[in-house]
């Protein structure tokens, strides 16, 4: 099915069938890398993309659903105030190891702080507990994620 | 045992001479003992590259004519921050500007870029800096000197009266300056100096400083490659099952739905395993799931884990090989208050996030792969054989790793997708499901660990210890495994860190049927550490003392262990009150050579749910490279182990797997996550190892957590809540 997107705020049109996963047409259509398959089952949140802004585990959203929502992937946060700070937050702070899940960590901490400019333990646990680091970098995660809400106000 | 495990297994007895294993002993721990009769890595790349002016003193560095310095990297890079310490230690002596130096993954040559230790491309047993500590610097210290040489010729000067910083050298009197891209080409025709003298610590520019890791910027922004990341012209995406029960064979398959599905190219059917290849993942998944597979199920089929445990608890009451003995343990074990204690750790996936995959483009007289590994010269040997061609004909090109925790020291991945290459004309990358990945692991074995020891006035007398479990490294590297004992089984056991007159530790051989075994971060030690850390909590609890002054008085003829204890008692506020049902448990590990102590503060609520409140470490692991490195990789180690504790366990029925994804292979989430302080320890040793640390500490510090805020004694992992919930006694 010829299906057009924007992602990244650039439209991007292919051929594909509407109850495929955005995940798998990111990677395997498109060939945009940098969002992660984890599992499958909305269960690790490697996968997080932002459809118009909330955080959604794009392994099990079907394509055919996404319609003219606007899709941000990891590749493209860096443009958004807040996946900025996310993402100079995790360099500063050293947050990554492996680095596999840190898309969607990025993602679900940028969408955090895009509702949330200053999160609390609490909105950090409900914002980040859908997503597995099997690396453990979980203390790093909270660190950075207030670091980055601090610069936010500064 | 796969026919995969089985191959790898005698190239290994190929690779490693027996001789170089006979030179060493157990004392120094798992590996470490022994050396490579001839090591290769410090030579010069015959012929040095000057054809396109880069100069190539070793096979570690290249430098261009503008100065651009390429470090070739021989171990992988999997979280552990190898990558930035390794850059680090070859630009120190080379005196690099840090800031220019790019990376590189090293193709598969064990000449060139062999583990010392292993005398193979391994990365594994927390040996990277070990293991290339000297042969790094001496690569960086012979790089210098040939440009410092070029540079006094030049000048006509000696070579002394020169110095080197920022990837420049200066001639101190006049002034004069050449960077080393001006000097590349003069430097490829210098002769390899021989013993050139290495930096003295004070003067380190960058080891011992936090840089920042060089591998992070592309992991931010979706740059970062790995081996699930190559994308190739026409390729294609395949995904496989393999027969559930281990062992077993594709019976009757019926495909005629899952050729009808969109996108779908091909049905591949091999002995063991189905794999279905499409224009996508989704296809290809979509076709397997449409795909009617009867199994023939083989003689594994009535296996379950309730066999298993009984089959090892059968196997350790035996008498064991005897892998240290030291004073009379049956006069030691006849004097003073005996305390008799079995402890059994459980079967775990290492579920890696990125799922298993490998890339191959297989034509008639050429393979080549793109995946991610930590035994990339095995990855090229087995692929080869699985191919059919000479080992020069395959390719293969590592890549970041996704996780590794030992996964990744198996190439069966790699040789599933190279036969199931061979029905498929051009690239295809094939992709584990996460239920794939966990019910077709190579798992940690379990273990038993019978202990009895005796107590006169406070004090330990008699120690007999015996492990019961897999040899991995009888099928691993079968050239180590010799007289009975696996040498990593025992490790942290043979050399516990506390003096003890009368100790006896035997190893038993059990291997469980059909379940392949193997390397899982923390590999021997997270065995040991549990059962000898919560056996010494036992054993306080029975003479009265304070489990830290217990051990403390234990550990007189281990300074730096003592040190880590008493910090890391300190800094948790060991022995301050605590509330109800909240107790704090120590552990302390001599483990891949860095002394650490742990504390573990937790509470157990009256269901027996456990929540981690704080985790203290106090970290001697001698010259730490990066010290940021050390505390992240303690920090990620206790989550991953703590992880194990609370959750982890694989169990058999009818010959398979009951897990399947992380709805019922748990993993500790960040709103459970404790906080965590990693307290590094100064100290002018050499460096030790720290990317399997934590993954030690952590479990039997809980456990003693527990035993301090319930008195139940867990003697299982993982833990079992109905033990500890308000009422229950073990």
């Amino acid at each position: 099915m010829a299906t057009t997107l924007t992602i990244n705020g650039e439209a991007k049109s292919f051929d594909a069938p509407a109850d495929m996963p955005l995940l798998w047409v990111l990677r395997d259509v498109l060939g945009m890398t940098g969002t992660k398959f984890g599992c499958g089952i909305a269960q690790c949140g490697a996968c997080t993309v932002h459809i118009d802004g909330k955080p959604v585990r794009s392994c099990m959203l079907p394509v055919g659903a996404v319609r003219d929502r606007a899709v941000t992937t990891i590749e493209g946060i860096g443009a958004s105030a807040a996946g900025a700070k996310v993402q100079k937050a995790w360099l500063d702070l050293e947050v990554i190891q492996c680095g596999y899940c840190q898309s969607g960590q990025i993602m679900s901490a940028a969408a955090l702080l895009a509702a949330t400019p200053n999160p609390d333990d609490s909105d950090i646990d409900a914002a980040m507990a859908g997503n597995i680091c099997r690396c453990g970098t979980y203390v790093r995660i909270r660190a950075a994620i207030k670091q980055a809400a601090s610069g936010r106000q500064s | 045992m796969t026919i995969a495990q089985k191959i790898s297994a005698e190239k290994t007895s190929e690779q490693v001479s027996r001789r170089a294993l006979l030179t060493g002993g157990l004392a120094g721990g798992f590996l470490l003992a022994f050396h490579l009769p001839v090591r290769a890595v410090n030579e010069p790349v015959q012929p040095p590259d000057v054809t396109d002016g880069k100069f190539a003193p070793n096979a570690f560095i290249r430098i261009d004519a503008t100065g651009h310095t390429t470090l070739v990297m021989p171990q992988v890079e999997m979280g552990q921050g190898v990558y930035t310490a390794v850059a680090m230690i070859l630009a120190e002596e080379l005196d690099a500007d840090f800031s220019q130096v790019t990376l590189q993954h090293a193709p598969p040559n064990d000449k060139l870029y062999g583990n010392p230790t292993f005398g193979l491309q391994v990365t594994g047993n927390s040996n990277s800096i070990r293991a290339f500590w000297k042969p790094l610097r001496n690569a960086g210290a012979g790089a210098r000197a040939m440009l410092v040489q070029a540079a006094a010729q030049q000048w006509q000067v000696e070579p002394a009266t020169c110095s080197t910083a920022n990837s420049e050298v200066t001639h101190k009197e006049s002034g004069r300056k050449l960077s080393y891209g001006a000097l590349a080409l003069a430097a490829s025709s210098q002769t390899p100096p021989k013993d050139v003298p290495l930096k003295e610590a004070k003067d380190f520019a960058l080891i011992g400083k936090p840089l920042k890791r060089l591998d992070t910027p592309d992991k931010v922004n979706g740059k970062a490659v790995y081996g699930i990341d190559a994308m190739l012209p026409g390729m294609k995406f395949a995904t496989l099952a393999a027969c559930p029960v281990f062992g077993g064979k594709v019976g009757k398959v019926d495909d005629s739905a899952a050729k009808k599905i969109p996108g779908v190219q091909k049905i591949v059917l091999l002995d063991d395993l189905v794999a279905v290849v499409g224009d996508h993942m989704w296809a290809a998944k979509k076709g397997l799931d449409a795909l009617k597979v009867t199994w023939d199920e083989g003689p594994n089929a009535r296996i379950s884990s309730k066999d298993i445990w009984n089959d090892l608890r059968a196997a350790s009451e035996k008498d064991g090989v005897v892998a240290r003995s030291e004073g009379d343990i049956a006069k030691g074990l006849a004097t003073g208050e005996r305390l008799d204690a079995a402890y059994e750790l459980p079967f775990l996936a290492h579920a890696t996030m990125e799922p298993l995959n490998a890339t191959v483009h297989l034509t008639p007289d050429s393979c080549e792969i793109w995946t991610g590994t930590q035994i990339v010269s095995r990855v090229q040997a087995e692929a080869a054989k699985a191919a059919g061609l000479p080992v020069d004909k395959v390719i293969v090109n590592n890549h970041l790793l996704g996780g590794g925790f030992g996964r990744k020291l198996e190439p069966d991945m790699v040789v599933a997708a190279v036969r199931i290459a061979k029905e498929v004309d051009g690239p295809v990358k094939v992709v584990w499901t996460r239920e794939e990945d966990i019910q077709h692991d190579v798992y940690r074995p379990v273990y038993r660990d019978n202990i009895a020891a005796t107590l006169l006035d406070g004090k330990i007398v008699g120690w007999k210890y015996r492990i019961t479990g897999s040899a991995v490294i009888a099928r691993w590297l079968p050239p180590a495994f010799q007289k009975g004992i696996d040498i990593d089984a025992v490790d942290s056991a043979v050399d516990m860190p506390y003096d003890i007159p009368n100790i006896q530790v035997e190893y038993v051989r059990a291997e469980p049927p059909a379940v392949p075994t193997g390397f899982w971060r923390g590999v021997g030690p997270n065995n040991n550490v549990f059962a000898v850390e919560c056996f010494m909590d036992e054993l306080a609890r029975k003479a009265g003392k304070d489990p830290v002054a217990f051990r403390l008085a234990m550990l007189g003829k281990n300074p730096r262990m003592q040190a880590a204890l008493n910090l890391a008692a300190e800094k948790s506020n060991w022995g301050q009150p605590l509330p109800a049902r909240v107790g704090r448990g120590v552990c302390v590990q001599p483990s891949f050579g860095s002394f650490i102590a742990t504390v573990v503060e937790a509470e157990v609520d009256e269901a027996g749910e456990v929540r981690l409140r704080r985790v203290t470490s106090a970290v001697d692991t001698g010259m730490a490279v990066n010290p940021d490195t050390i505390m992240s990789q303690l920090e990620g180690g206790l989550i991953f182990s703590l992880t194990a504790a609370l959750y982890g366990e694989i169990t058999i029925d009818k010959g398979r797997v009951q897990q399947s994804n992380f709805h019922d292979y748990r993993m500790l989430r960040i709103d459970q996550a404790p906080k965590i302080e990693v307290h590094v320890i100064k100290s002018g040793e050499p460096p030790g190892g720290i990317g399997e640390t934590g993954s030690t500490a952590g479990p039997p510090a809980l456990r003693n957590a527990i035993l301090a805020a319930t008195g139940v004694a867990l003697r299982r992992l993982p833990i079992d809540r109905t033990l500890i919930a308000v009422g229950k006694k073990a």
